[in-house]
């Protein structure tokens, strides 16, 4: 018999008996989550304050930190990660969310036809992974192939064509897009289903007092959707600071040329786990785990404590 | 009459700018797709002709098969996957149960605890966790992988679950009690079969990240045995990089999955997207 009904039953002097079931419920969840994301989260943290010396695992307090920051050559991939990833950041904020939120737009125009085809297409990109992503991308904007420079040639654009990932000043940008390109569909849909619950009445009252079109869209609409592009927004900043996937398969753990595309995810990867004729690091990966976990808690408690707070909300 | 010509031409306009982002978002694919099916001098020559059958061949696809052992990736891609999906769904779904529906001390603070992990990611626990895995003899292991994605995966799904849980009627769960019914009977035969469609959702969000990770088959099973379709085919294009037949072949077929799960799934996953994301 359930515990609580035997609470029910009576015995108001007794005590309520344990609810065993609770915790049976809870606990698999629990532990899982706890031992494989929390307590290596924490070890982490904790790593990054320790070093080996003289062969001995020993704690060396903020030294890794003073490392990272100071020494000549840690520093300067440090800084030039962290500003790529910054760069990489600001285009997703700049083309993507606008994209998204442009053809979110179009999408939700009442009565508008085929638009379930439209957005399954436009969708599809965000389910390839990586992988796929990053190579057919690759294949596209080779030189040795030709689609790129033969497409441009057809608008009479040929000359506009640069091997662009394989040029230091532009490889950036290139990833970046296409990034951009594979990820467009998460803000179209967040944006386009906020579009959706606005109610009819609000558009109707907006359409009654001559209010359509381009100023419905910014004066009505914009305003009501702010808390979904909030969203997207600090998605996008999570996913950019945790970003490794795409520019691993495009570039290489590298990240060339001449590091111009490495970001911090890049970076963490080639100190934990060395490559080529550097070896792993294992106090300095989790000193760069550190301080993009520090990134990115700042990033989300910006958004949860002041944004988030000072975003109006309306209710319907 | 202005009005309506006017609205034409917009409706017009609009269809115009999302068939050209449509184009955009499908080329790719299709350019892969076409070009796998034919031989390498079409391939150069003319890469935005549909095969013909002069130029038709299967010659990358038999390297691929003949070359890459593509069946033990998919094998060892779809175990992960849905083990990670069912321990997610399960333990996501008794916790999400257990916040949702009974008041205990620190009921805030555990939902609380268990929502960190939809914002801050796993993979910044990547040092301890490989370190974890050694100790416990795990690496190259599915099991590795798949304890990862399951925590992984785990926040989100108790977050969505636990917000469709409290829509379940008071009156059902406490007339099952009236009769008898423990509270795992509650869960497993009441509750459960009436969240099926929030399951769905859950299933492809956890889904899609965990089949496309190249992060933890990178660092915690790079041996053959338990590569995933993804690092499997990343490694191979690697290799044949010059292979132009087998690279298009071995991208069309790690694109084929996710193409037919996704026309199976779009309208939950569509649906999922749209109904609870934004609240």
């Amino acid at each position: 018999m359930s515990d609580a009904l035997s609470v029910q039953d009576g015995q108001p002097t007794a005590r309520r008996p344990k609810r065993w079931h609770i915790l049976v419920f809870l606990l698999p969840a629990f532990l899982i989550y706890s031992a494989v994301m929390i307590l290596p989260l924490i070890e982490t943290l904790r790593l990054s304050l320790f070093n080996t010396v003289d062969g001995q695992p020993a704690f060396v307090g903020l030294a890794n930190f003073q490392t990272l920051f100071g020494d000549e050559r840690w520093a300067h991939d440090f800084w030039n990660a962290l500003k790529n990833n910054v760069i990489f950041f600001i285009i997703h904020m700049c083309v993507q969310n606008p994209i998204g939120v442009a053809l979110a737009a179009m999408l939700s125009i009442p009565k508008l036809r085929f638009v379930t085809f439209y957005r399954t297409a436009i969708f599809l990109p965000t389910l390839l992974s990586f992988v796929i992503v990053g190579f057919i991308w690759k294949l596209i904007l080779s030189p040795i192939w030709g689609v790129a420079p033969g497409m441009l040639d057809l608008v009479g654009l040929k000359t506009l064509f640069a091997p662009w990932l394989g040029k230091p000043g532009s490889a950036l940008i290139a990833v970046s897009l296409i990034s951009v390109w594979q990820y467009v569909g998460i803000p179209m849909m967040l944006i386009y289903a906020a579009l959706l619950n606005i109610p009819d009445e609000v558009i109707e009252a907006a359409e009654c007092d001559g209010v359509t079109g381009w100023s419905q869209f910014w004066k009505i609409k914009l305003p009501l959707i702010l808390p979904a592009i909030g969203i997207i927004s600090i998605l996008t900043f999570v996913g950019n600071f945790n970003a490794f996937d795409l520019i691993y398969t495009v570039q290489g753990a590298l990240a060339g040329p001449d590091g111009s595309t490495d970001i911090l995810g890049t970076l963490l990867y080639r100190t934990f786990f060395g490559f080529q004729l550097q070896l792993g690091d294992r106090s300095m990966g989790a000193t760069i785990a550190t301080v993009m976990f520090l990134i990115i808690l700042a990033g989300v408690s910006l958004y949860l404590f002041v944004i988030q707070r000072r975003m109006r909300r309306y209710q319907f | 009459m202005s009005k309506a010509r006017n609205s034409i031409f917009r409706t017009g306009f609009v269809h115009v700018a999302l068939i050209a982002y449509t184009l955009v978002s499908l080329f790719p694919v299709f350019l892969t797709i076409v070009n796998s099916f034919k031989d390498r001098n079409a391939i150069f020559r003319a890469p935005l002709m549909i095969p013909t059958p002069q130029t038709f061949s299967l010659i990358g696809y038999e390297t691929v098969l003949g070359q890459g052992d593509f069946a033990t990736y998919f094998q060892n891609s779809f175990i992960v996957t849905i083990v990670s999906i069912a321990l997610v769904l399960l333990f996501g779904a008794m916790a999400a149960f257990a916040l949702s529906e009974y008041r205990f001390r620190g009921n805030t603070v555990m939902g609380l605890y268990l929502a960190i992990g939809i914002m801050i990611p796993i993979r910044l626990g990547t040092v301890a966790i490989l370190q974890g895995m050694v100790a416990a003899n795990l690496v190259n292991t599915l099991t590795a992988l798949i304890l990862v994605y399951t925590a992984q995966g785990l926040p989100l799904a108790i977050f969505i679950l636990s917000e469709f849980m409290r829509t379940v009627s008071d009156d059902l769960k406490n007339a099952g009690r009236i009769d008898g019914l423990s509270e795992y009977a509650i869960f497993f035969r009441l509750v459960l079969p009436l969240v099926r469609p929030a399951m769905a959702t859950v299933a492809v969000f956890t889904m899609i990240p965990i089949w496309n990770d190249l992060w933890f088959p990178l660092i915690l099973a790079p041996a053959e045995a338990t590569k995933t379709v993804t690092l499997g085919s990343q490694i191979f294009i690697g290799q044949f990089v010059t292979n132009w037949n087998a690279v298009l072949a071995a991208l069309s077929l790690a694109i084929l999955p996710v193409l037919v799960l996704y026309v199976i799934f779009s309208r939950q996953l569509i649906r999922g997207i749209t109904a609870g994301a934004v609240k």
